[in-house]
């Protein structure tokens, strides 16, 4: 399902508008023998409900709690609409993964807003670190809230439903004139982390800004992701989960699905299409179908590369 | 023959100057924006004891940080930041929130 099939068999505009009743929610991914596939939006995944057997799990991004510019003065509102959203569902996920940007300024206040809306899904929620998470001079809130058993600057391992899940930190130590950054020191607990899995065992990786090279004008990518994805080579099923450009954004490459996550605050515009990936103010009507009417098309075993830009609204 | 008078007055100038080093009289304040995550002008040319000032019009927080050198705090929508510079040198600086985004200070 995709917004498209909305509009593609001359969707009623009563359909239309349904969607745009939609704030910004997660992506529901559910994983039946061992391939993780994106069952869409929460409320398709409601709709499929029955369909899905084994584990579920949630994820949620760039929240930027205390984000008020025009790009939408109430990001803190469609925060909420997203919980309400996941609230109903009828179907509980085992958990939710949050990609980072939880707070726009790092402030204390705004970590506690988003921990208050965020609690009420009543979900286990694995957070890391967006660059926003990082601001507070003495850079400690975010340690203090969420680095409790992890290691650096916040990444960590679980497991889950027989899939290995990892969360690692690309959004500090960043160089000029580069990407985002993992470091020698991560990437060496990665290799660890890994060595001795069985190659059967999916992994899902999750980190904020996107692991492979999406767009480097916009510093879209990751330094040295490369180095990690060269110890995920000879897995069966490796998943990899971002946020940071609000859009939707996959490609396929081999065993490795790379998948971005909507923003539940602000949409920005697709690579190159305007002068700076900053906050992309659109109608009010529009907003809440860029935040929250994404669906994911979850290819399933496609070779092809493709990077797949998911349609607007309209 | 200096007049005692006058001696002291070279004396209390000489002293000023010393206090204010190399820096000229009339140090002038140059602005650099950041807009659409680009600095503007991407590189000034200033003398020794001017300042510059960044200020952020974007609605993304930015930093400017000239590694070792000077590191701003977080500039927030229409947040400014100053830094005078007392050595010349090229100042190569960068936003460390969105490294893509750099610039210079050339201090003559």
């Amino acid at each position: 399902m995709s917004f498209d099939d909305h509009n593609d068999s001359g969707a009623s505009r009563r359909k239309v508008l349904e969607c745009m009743t939609w704030a910004g929610t997660g992506v529901l991914w559910t994983l039946s023998g061992g391939v993780p596939r994106s069952l869409g939006l929460v409320d398709a995944a409601r709709a499929a409900g029955q369909k899905a057997s084994g584990l579920t799990f949630l994820q949620i991004s760039d929240s930027h709690v205390g984000f008020d510019k025009p790009a939408n003065p109430n990001a803190i509102g469609t925060l909420e609409e997203a919980v309400n959203r996941i609230k109903a569902m009828p179907v509980k996920p085992a958990f939710m993964i949050h990609t980072g940007d939880i707070s726009h300024l790092s402030k204390a206040a705004e970590f506690d807003d988003a921990d208050r809306i965020i609690s009420q899904t009543r979900l286990d929620v694995h957070y890391v670190p967006g660059e926003h998470d990082f601001l507070d001079e003495e850079v400690k809130l975010y340690k203090e809230r969420y680095g409790k058993g992890t290691r650096g600057a916040g990444w960590y391992s679980f497991d889950a439903g027989g899939v290995h899940f990892i969360g690692l930190v690309n959004v500090v130590d960043l160089k000029a004139g580069g990407l985002g950054n993992l470091g020698a020191e991560q990437l060496a607990w990665l290799e660890q982390d890994l060595k001795g899995r069985s190659k059967s065992q999916p992994v899902v990786v999750f980190a904020h800004i996107p692991l492979w090279t999406v767009y480097p004008q916009w510093g879209w990518g990751t330094e040295d992701g490369g180095r990690a994805l060269d110890f995920l080579k000879g897995f069966g099923s490796v998943t990899v989960l971002n946020g940071h450009i609000h859009q939707v954004m996959q490609k396929v490459e081999g065993n490795v699905t790379f998948h971005t996550a909507r923003s539940t605050a602000f949409p920005q515009p697709a690579p190159g299409t305007a002068a700076s990936p900053g906050p992309m103010k659109v109608e009010d009507a529009r907003l809440r179908s860029l935040l929250g009417i994404a669906s994911i098309d979850f290819k399933v075993g496609d070779e092809r590369l493709a990077i797949i830009d998911t349609p607007l609204a309209g | 023959m200096v007049k005692p008078v006058s001696l002291g007055r070279s004396i209390r100038l000489a002293f000023t100057a010393a206090l204010l080093g190399a820096a000229p009289l009339h140090a002038e304040t140059i602005k650099v924006t950041i807009d659409n995550f680009t600095f503007t002008p991407a590189e000034v040319t200033v003398k020794v004891g001017d300042t510059v000032t960044w200020t952020n019009h974007d609605d993304i927080p930015h930093t400017v940080v000239s590694a070792g050198k000077y590191r701003s705090k977080t500039l927030d929508t229409e947040d400014s930041f100053s830094f005078t510079f007392a050595s010349s040198g090229d100042y190569k600086y960068f936003c460390s929130l969105h490294p893509h985004m750099t610039g210079m200070v050339r201090v003559e």
